[in-house]
């Protein structure tokens, strides 16, 4: 189904919100409100709105390290996320967690994890349920180029389509794993799609920072996933703007002249999504800064209420070791 | 009471809860025949060779509503899931701060005895308990291992079941079905009530234990038998009861001594002034050697524990 305007400024309020989520995020880590490691999104958000844009309620999603982008995609609360940051008691996670942990297992988001292709498993056994279930229920994984040369995808992919379950595998290809160019590591020069052709199932390369290739791509592999006929494999080509992780003094050996290229506004997937609104007539300068404005008072809110919420008691580290 | 095997218990506790609820399904590298006949490939599937994969979609699967079992057949082939087990199943109710519940059965045969050399023959257990949000039971009559399965399989966490390979024949009385038998994690067990010395023994060492006491009795020793049953949590007061009344502690694992639960066991002893007061003697271990398990039958038979050397041990304790 071609995206209409409306749903078009949704996915854009909510990409929006990735970015100014992360890029308060970023300052708040510096300023030191936020604890231990921060790996932010920006760049990338075309992927997890498109993907997430092509889901309905009840379905479910498994993250990487790289997890705010997904958790915002799939409904997560923002005053929830940004307390767990916070390291505070109404954080998702009562701040046991923190940004590499973040889950919302009602939204159906299985959690951010921060083991390189770690829950990859996690989500084939949650569609593998969804197949059980007959609901119509699927699943997404998304991993990074890093993960697509680790054991557990290939694993995955064999069983998802020996199977037939319903879950799309969709690969996040910013060509890093941290420092190291994926041409370097992973064969093809780093191309990752070619490994469905082994499973016998649908892979597609897509501009990962086109909302409209990515979520023209995810509603053909869910409709698949749905109908009962298996799993594919999405391959969505971008750039991370920012370093690795947010901690100080981290080095990034990319080029220089890569690095902003994939900033310049024809290949920034906010600012192509703006421009295209603009040009049918569906979106102003004037709407969009008050889009700006809304995002930006949301995330706002979201520290007040973190910086409200009390630190856990250190006895509350006993909690939650197991379920009652 | 009937008598049934350890295999036979243990299969007739996952009939018996995949009748009770439609949610319990199992996986394994190849289908259980009995299950697969009842429940049919949809519950009883065959996977390919993946544990590590088995292992994380039962956490997925688990976190999703069902009650998955993942049956490892061995540890030695959940080391390729230590991933999934280490830094994905233990942690995943913690980490994300108790939203969502686990519960998952993983199995796996413990044990040696079989000629089956170094791979084949391990009881690696201890390093599973050194991992918070792990519940472990090592059940070693049919009995235990029936209603321990039965309360793992509707617990709301991951539960290991380590079960032991030279036990799967051994025969025992364990109630019928409509007895619906759940014996609680974390309760131990005295297998033979004693006065002189405690024995904690695990698994098929209960079994060496039991025969150690009753050449003993002859000798005027009198030797009560401790089984813990499940290792994680340990039932440590009971054991702790055991030693203030005997006054002496040996532990008998076929498991290696270095960091075993068997050093777990008696550091609880130690470290608790009240039962540290009332040690007559030195806590003493037998366990396996340490070394990987060989191969030819002299040198396994060597290398492991037995009513011998826990008999042996046991007078040792007695002259300190
Ligand atoms: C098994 C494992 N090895 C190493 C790491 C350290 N690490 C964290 S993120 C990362 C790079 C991952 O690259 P990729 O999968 O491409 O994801 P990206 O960071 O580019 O989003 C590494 C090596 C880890 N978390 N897990
Ligand atoms: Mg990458």
């Amino acid at each position: 189904m071609p995206l209409g305007p409306n749903t078009l400024r949704e996915m854009l309020h909510t990409m929006q919100t990735i970015r100014r989520f992360e890029e308060r995020a970023s300052a708040d880590y510096h300023a030191g409100k936020i604890y231990g490691v921060v790996h932010c999104y920006i760049g990338e958000e075309a992927i997890a709105v498109g993907v997430c844009g092509a889901l309905r309620d009840g379905d479910q999603i498994i993250s990487t390290h790289r997890g705010h982008g997904h958790c915002i995609a799939k409904g997560a609360d923002l005053d929830r996320m940004m307390a767990e940051l916070y390291g505070r008691r109404d954080g998702y996670c009562k701040g046991k967690g923190g940004s590499m942990h973040i889950a919302d297992f009602e939204k159906g988001m299985l959690g951010a994890n921060g083991i390189v292709a770690g829950g990859i498993s996690i989500v084939t056994g949650a569609a593998l349920a969804a197949k059980l279930d007959g609901k119509g229920g699927v699943a997404v994984s998304f991993f990074g180029d890093g993960a697509s040369a680790a054991g557990p995808i290939h694993e995955c992919m064999n069983i998802a389509a020996a199977w037939k379950l319903p879950i799309i595998y969709v690969c996040e290809n910013n060509q890093y794993a941290a420092q190291t160019p994926a041409s370097t590591t992973i064969a093809r020069q780093g191309e990752i799609v070619h490994r469905a052709a082994g499973y016998g199932i649908p892979g597609v390369a897509i501009d990962g920072n086109d909302i409209f290739a990515v979520h023209a791509a995810a509603e053909e592999a869910v409709a698949r996933a749905r109908a009962g006929e298996g799993p594919t494999l999405i391959e969505a080509r971008t750039y991370r703007w920012r370093a690795h992780t947010e901690r100080a003094g981290q080095p990034d050996y990319r080029p220089k002249d890569e690095i902003e290229g994939w900033k310049s506004p024809d290949r920034d997937p906010i600012a192509r999504l703006v421009a295209h609104l603009k040009r049918d007539g569906h979106l102003t300068d004037a709407e969009f800064e008050a889009m700006d404005r809304q995002v930006l008072d949301a995330i706002e809110r979201s520290c007040a209420f973190a910086e409200k919420s009390p630190f856990p008691a250190p006895d509350d580290a006993l909690d939650d070791v197991f379920a009652a | 009471m009937r008598e049934i095997t350890y295999a036979q218990a243990g299969l007739e506790a996952i009939q018996e809860e995949m009748r009770r609820d439609p949610k319990v399904f199992y996986m394994c590298t190849d289908a259980i025949p009995p299950l697969a006949k009842e429940f049919g490939t949809e519950r009883m599937r065959a996977t390919p060779i993946a544990e590590s994969t088995m292992t994380g979609m039962a956490i997925g699967a688990a976190g999703s509503g069902y009650r998955p079992i993942c049956d490892w057949r061995q540890v030695t082939f959940c080391f390729v899931a230590m991933d999934q087990i280490v830094n994905q199943a233990a942690k995943i109710t913690y980490m994300f701060g108790g939203q969502q519940k686990f519960p998952i059965l993983y199995r796996a045969g413990v044990g040696g005895g079989g000629r089956l050399a170094a791979q084949h023959s391990q009881s690696p257990y201890s390093m599973f308990m050194n991992m918070s949000g792990l519940k472990i039971i090592l059940p070693s009559t049919p009995r235990d291992l029936k209603g321990l399965l039965k309360s793992a399989i509707r617990d709301n966490n991951p539960v290991i079941s380590f079960e032991g390979n030279r036990l799967l024949q051994t025969k025992g009385a364990v109630p019928d079905a409509e007895a619906d038998e759940l014996i609680p994690l974390g309760k131990a067990e005295v297998k033979r009530e004693g006065n002189d010395i405690t024995v904690v023994a695990l698994a098929w060492a209960v079994h060496e234990a039991l025969a150690a006491a009753e050449m003993l009795a002859k000798e005027g020793i009198s030797v009560e038998v401790i089984d813990p049953r499940t290792i994680a949590p340990l039932d440590a007061e009971t054991i702790k009861a055991s030693v203030m009344k005997t006054g002496r502690l040996l532990v008998a694992d076929e498991a290696g001594p270095v960091c075993g639960a068997s050093a777990e066991i008696a550091t609880l002893v130690s470290e608790d002034p009240a039962t540290f007061r009332k040690l007559k003697a030195p806590v003493k271990r037998v366990c396996a050697l340490f070394v990987p398990i060989p191969y030819s039958p002299g040198l396994e038979d060597h290398v492991f524990p037995n009513r011998t050397k826990i008999a042996d041990g046991i007078r040792a304790v007695m002259a300190a």
